[in-house]
């Protein structure tokens, strides 16, 4: 029982953990984009439309990470080329990614596809406990491996350095002589194919058809995990696991028959949400490793 | 060259005759729809009977539809714009229209507006709705038959009545068969969240549910329930291609003789609000035996369970069955109903109670 319980809350984690992830790379060379839910959705769309016209959910999880990259490179034209401002184009992104994925998507509501098979490790899979970290899927163990590639390359690496401290002073980076533009670019298309991942997550695995608006807030709990992550790649895992618990826990604890009411333990996890950013902001700036110029606008000097 | 366009201005200015004339004559009934009617469950049902309405009177009559309408306030527009297209008969069909149907109801008394499953009513507004709980009696008989683990899960949109009455309708038939058998509740606080719904289904069965029902509108709990190799009941239409070796059978909400009676009372000039009784009730409220609801075919399960299936079926449709009849305990083991007594439409409106049979308690 406690097994089957365990292997759902992993379930509801992974695609939190794939946007989060890409969001974070994305607000560690400076930019924040809001846009997650739309571009969510978008992965959603492209890869339930992909995996029913192929009959492949492989050929499904790409066309998800693709379609999130299409709509994330819009965002970038704008914020980059444009220099708009960011949060106003991030909310425009997920406006519009919700709208386009229910225009594209209007055919395909009421069919079913043949979901992502799970892949149990022989062995592994009968230890009591934890046997359930083993009964996942494909796109939950290359999440993993993401979030270990993700964290070497930020912290290791001296590409990552330089998208460090992009987001930390983009007049430095620039003075020092990096491309501030061409790092963000590729920070956001990065962050619009993992969000798309995330988004295809959801038809390909949870639940396998389409329906309009069918992440229903995910993308805005992922941003919040990255804040709550303090822009950290293992803490983001962590945090999923802990939001997809409450999610979980909320159902599980109606049929245990606690007497919560049922409204109260669906706010849960937003609640979660809002004391994780309540706490975080409360303790001084920077602290937790804000990158310096999130948000802020890059125009070149010289 | 002049000739060719005064021609085609004269052809033009024919068509455009026509379209008035047809517009004319046509009486125009519009439908607001919750979802895209592609969701197979609610929505999908009610086009099934709007075609099924179009199709009866031809050309006599002209149907539109607007879909993926959000409840609340935003329906009024809806609405009125559908009054503004020079609809005569609009029909709202979600319980969350109730308010918005009534406030333009007010404002257009020549249109005559048919409300789904709400209870206030006008001069102009009518109400209509389905014993939706008949169904769920004969599904409670087959999951008390099929059950091993006496466990049967139930994922609930809201807490309100209809839903309750659904809840305890199906743990009626459940220890009609099966007295060991309980029903645990989980509500998903929405009617249509296919994650969600798939989340619920996925921790009821970790719980140790070996048969779910819902009363939620996506196939994502049967889809869930196959993967898993459990069984489960359809929601508002057949949702076997979703899950063929999971649905054991669905109820399906049949709404086309519904819509075909109350337009024909208009072209008739007999449309009105009727005297029902004024309660959730409506002017019109029919089941199983008057074909309101229909159940898909019995599968999945053995010719003794489907034998017996039919049996609560044919016994709902013909009234000799009773599905709430005394002695009826709520889960708290207070008497609710008296031996002899048949709770009426009131009482099943005002039930406040799980019965016998419900695990926990309703939120409230």
């Amino acid at each position: 029982m406690f097994d089957e319980l365990l292997l759902t809350v992993l379930l509801t984690s992974v695609p939190l953990i794939l946007a989060a992830t890409g969001e974070l790379v994305v607000e560690r060379s400076g930019v924040l984009n809001l846009g997650v839910e739309g571009m969510m959705l978008m992965g959603a769309v492209a890869a339930f439309g992909a995996a029913s016209l192929s009959g492949s959910p492989y050929i499904g999880i790409v066309s998800g990470g693709l379609a999130g990259m299409a709509v994330a490179a819009v965002f970038a034209l704008f914020v980059l080329g444009l220099a708009t401002n960011q949060v106003a184009t991030g909310l425009a992104l997920t406006i519009f990614g919700t709208g386009l994925s229910g225009l594209i998507g209007a055919p395909l509501v009421g069919q079913a596809i043949d979901g992502l098979p799970s892949m149990t490790l022989p062995l592994l899979s009968d230890i009591p406990l934890i046997g359930a970290f083993f009964k996942l899927d494909i796109m939950a163990y290359l999440s993993i491996l993401i979030v270990a590639l993700t964290s070497l390359f930020l912290m290791r690496s001296r590409a990552g350095l330089i998208l460090r401290s992009v987001g930390i002073n983009h007049d430095s980076a620039h003075a020092l002589g990096y491309n501030v533009l061409q790092v963000r670019f590729f920070a956001i298309l990065f962050g619009g194919f993992m969000a798309g991942l995330g988004g295809a997550y959801l038809p390909l695995v949870l639940t396998p058809h389409w329906a309009e608006g069918m992440t229903a807030g995910r993308g805005w709990i992922a941003l919040a995990l990255v804040v709550f992550a303090s822009w950290q790649p293992w803490r983001v895992t962590i945090g999923a696991v802990l939001f997809g618990g409450v999610t979980i826990m909320q159902l599980a604890g109606q049929a245990r028959g606690w007497t919560i009411p049922a409204q109260f333990l669906s706010m849960m996890p937003y609640l979660a949400t809002i004391v994780v950013l309540v706490t975080i902001s409360g303790r001084g700036r920077n602290v937790f490793g804000a990158p310096a110029h999130l948000g802020k606008r890059f125009f070149m000097t010289r | 060259m002049r000739k060719m366009l005064t021609s085609l201005g004269a052809m033009l200015a024919g068509i455009a005759m026509s379209i008035s004339a047809a517009h004319a004559d046509k009486l125009k009934v519009g439908f607001v729809y919750l979802t895209n009617p592609g969701d197979h469950g609610w929505t999908y049902a009610h086009e099934v009977g709007r075609q099924q309405l179009q199709d009866h009177f031809g050309s006599k009559i002209e149907t539109t539809y607007v879909e993926n309408v959000p409840e609340g306030p935003d329906a009024a527009r809806v609405i009125r714009e559908l009054v503004g297209q020079g609809n005569k008969v609009i029909f709202t069909t979600s319980f969350g229209y109730m308010e918005p149907t009534l406030k333009v109801a007010k404002e257009n008394p020549d249109v005559m507006f048919d409300h789904i499953t709400g209870y206030k009513r006008a001069g102009n507004m009518a109400t209509g709705n389905i014993r939706f709980y008949e169904g769920r009696y004969v599904q409670g008989v087959v999951a008390g038959l099929t059950t091993k683990s006496n466990t049967i899960g139930y994922l609930g949109a809201f807490p309100i009545p209809e839903v309750i009455q659904g809840i305890n309708a199906f743990a009626r038939g459940l220890r009609s068969v099966n007295k060991d058998a309980s029903i645990k509740v989980v509500w998903v606080n929405s009617w249509y969240d296919p994650v969600k719904e798939s989340d619920a289904a996925k921790v009821l069965i970790a719980e140790g549910a070996d048969v779910l029902a819902q009363h939620t509108d996506s196939p994502a709990m049967l889809q869930t329930a196959e993967k898993a190799g459990v069984k489960g009941f359809g929601q508002s239409s057949d949702m076997h291609d979703f899950a063929p070796k999971a649905q054991l059978f669905s109820s399906v909400n049949n709404w086309g003789p519904y819509y075909i009676a109350q337009v024909q009372k208009v072209l008739d000039g007999k449309w009105s609000t009727g005297d029902g009784p004024d309660h959730w009730a409506g002017n019109t409220w029919k089941g199983i035996g008057d074909d309101f609801l229909v159940l898909s075919e019995f599968k999945n399960m053995p010719a003794s369970v489907a034998k017996k299936a039919e049996a609560a079926r044919a016994g709902i449709a013909s009234g000799t069955l009773n599905i709430f009849e005394g002695p009826m305990k709520d889960n708290q083991g207070n008497m609710v109903l008296e031996a002899g007594k048949v709770l009426d439409d009131g009482g099943l409106w005002g039930m406040n109670y799980y019965v016998e049979g419900v695990e926990g308690r309703i939120p409230n």
